[in-house]
């Protein structure tokens, strides 16, 4: 079912639960909810930010809302959704926490991944090359790109922390592939955090 | 009942018209009765009545959605999204789309006849509002038999329409599409529809609105109005690209008072074409029923509250150059909605020509209706 998703995606999409109320935020053009609505009867609504995505999703018969993360997700009810869904998205908002903490406030549990700033390959980057990594997951430059907030699987671990927030699941990618909880911060890719309050 | 296949039943099809007993009761408190209704309908009902799409029209539009005008010969003014191959399709799809009362296409409105007098009512025909439109096409569905719409589909004053109908009749709308549109008209969008009700009452030939007997209309004042008007529904961009300050048929500018640029003689042809198809109190009490339009109102305050018994899909389009009814109504429509927990989509579309786009070329929109036309097949 979930053979041509993102690896997070496919993820994701194999965990939430049968006719589960999803809200996918960032859902670009609502491949995720796609592949919900029609393996897992998921309620699946979106809020994506760019036009065309959104018009390609309603176009696919999706529930589709044009916003922004960082102002739109305070007109949705408390806990209107089982999962609240932030993929790929959370580097690219202004508040990062503020929009999990809405998450949070919008669905029981919410799933949040985003690109391991701290892999090695960057490391390495940085260290030797003394540049702003490019890499397979990030690869725009640092003028570009709309990831605004870089983020790394410790320095997320620390702010859920902080926050009390409680972690139900997580899963490090390297690849399509999932990688070894030992050492996330150094060797996974990607990391995929399923939250509650 | 009987079978009767469609094509035998006089009630569908094109040009049709139906005089509804009535009395329909108006949000005014005023009774109206009987109610004429000019319609149109196209392609077939299907076994379960499962197919029935609503089109409502805009502020002049009428009820030839998809087939050729019979006053200015030209193809139905949604043409690019109502027909063979369109999203809406009569292949498909069973069609309906009526002139609104108050207009004057066939449909109840100052200039028909008063049957207790029989002179038309001009200005004693009673004030109305959007929702009085939409209970008027209610009881036309009942006279053609339809219980429920797979969708309704409006821009601009349709989009109102559109709206309103799940407020009105939560059980009886699965989808709602509305274009270029708002919740509740503006102070901005009143004192543009003041302006062109003042040009018109201000033309000598109005004379408290009875002027059929004669014939001599109040043009000049309608005119006015539809280039005040029409002025609102393009967009700065699209003016400057379309006719800039270029001159109308002539090398330099005459120091007098003609059309000497291209965007006034465009603007005074709008005017007197209009005149030639529209009737001037029909002008006046259509915009009157939109300035009255504002849902939350009539739901406490609370345009969240007017949704909670809708089980409806919702899909919002704009367009990001219409400054009549701007993105910023749609996504308090969109907020609104949220807030309800009712399924809605929503997408602002890019187009340089201002509020007109929904009736123009418009790829990206048919797209997005198609997509959320089929996405309640699931």
């Amino acid at each position: 079912m979930t053979d041509n998703l993102r690896p997070d995606l496919a993820l994701i999409a194999r965990t939430v639960r049968q006719g589960a109320r999803v809200l996918d935020v960032g859902c670009g053009d609502g491949a995720l909810m796609a592949a919900m609505r029609d393996h897992s009867g998921v309620d699946a609504r979106g809020l994506e930010i760019d036009g065309s995505n959104v018009a390609a999703a309603v176009g696919r018969g999706l529930s589709v809302v044009q916003g922004d993360a960082d102002t739109d997700l305070a007109y949705y009810p408390d806990a209107s959704f089982d999962y609240a869904i932030l993929s790929q998205t959370l580097q690219t908002t202004r508040r990062p926490d503020l929009v999990v903490e809405e998450l949070l406030r919008i669905g029981r549990q919410a799933f949040v991944s985003f690109p391991n700033f701290a892999h090695w390959r960057g490391r390495l980057s940085l260290m030797w090359g003394g540049r702003m990594p490019v890499t397979r997951l990030l690869p725009d430059t640092w003028y570009d790109t709309l990831n605004i907030h870089h983020v790394t699987v410790d320095d997320f671990r620390a702010l859920v922390k902080d926050r009390g927030w409680v972690i139900d699941g997580q899963w490090f990618l390297k690849g399509d592939r999932e990688t070894t909880h030992a050492n996330a911060n150094l060797f996974a890719e990607h990391a995929v955090f399923l939250l509650r309050k | 009942m009987a079978s009767v296949s469609i094509s035998e039943d006089s009630r569908f099809g094109l040009r049709r018209q139906a005089r509804l007993a009535g009395p329909l009761s108006l949000s005014s408190g005023a009774q109206l009765g009987p109610v004429d209704i000019a319609y149109e309908t196209y392609g077939a009902m299907n076994a379960d009545k499962s197919n029935v799409i609503l089109i409502c029209h805009a502020l002049t539009g009428d009820q030839y959605v998809a087939s050729d005008h019979p006053v200015t010969g030209k193809p139905g003014w949604w043409w690019r999204m109502v027909g063979e191959g369109k999203p809406v399709d009569p292949a498909r799809h069973f069609i309906v789309c009526s002139n609104v009362i108050g207009s004057c296409m066939g449909s109840s409105g100052p200039a028909s006849i008063d049957p207790v007098t029989g002179e038309p009512h001009a200005m004693r025909f009673p004030v109305l509002t959007i929702a009085d439109m939409v209970r008027a096409q209610a009881a036309l569905l009942d006279h053609l038999g339809v219980d429920r719409l797979a969708a309704v589909i409006g821009g601009s004053m349709g989009g109102m329409q559109a709206l309103t109908w799940p407020t009105l009749f939560p059980d009886r709308v699965e989808s709602c599409i509305v274009i270029a549109s708002t919740a509740r008209h503006s102070a901005q969008n009143i004192a543009f529809h003041e302006v062109g009700r003042q040009a018109i009452m201000a033309d000598p030939d109005w004379r408290g609105g009875d002027y059929y007997a004669d014939g001599k209309v109040p043009s000049a004042g309608l005119a006015v109005a539809r280039m005040a008007a029409h002025i609102t529904y393009l967009s700065e961009a699209g003016l400057t690209e379309k006719f800039g300050r270029r001159l109308q048929g002539r090398d330099a500018k005459t120091f007098g008072f003609d059309a000497d640029f291209q965007v006034e003689s465009y603007l005074r042809h709008q005017g007197l074409s209009f005149v030639e198809r529209f009737d001037a109190n029909s002008y006046l009490y259509i915009t009157r029923a939109m300035d009255y339009y504002d849902i939350a109102e009539d739901h406490g305050g609370s345009l969240a509250r007017a949704f909670t018994a809708s089980r409806a899909r919702f899909c919002l389009v704009s367009f990001d150059t219409d400054w009549l009814y701007p993105t910023a109504e749609s996504r308090v429509i969109v907020h609104a909605l949220n807030a309800s927990g009712a399924q809605a989509s929503f997408v602002e579309l890019s187009s340089p020509f201002g509020h007109d786009a929904f009736l123009l070329e418009s790829p990206e929109l048919n797209r997005v209706v198609d997509g959320f036309l089929r996405g309640g097949r699931a």
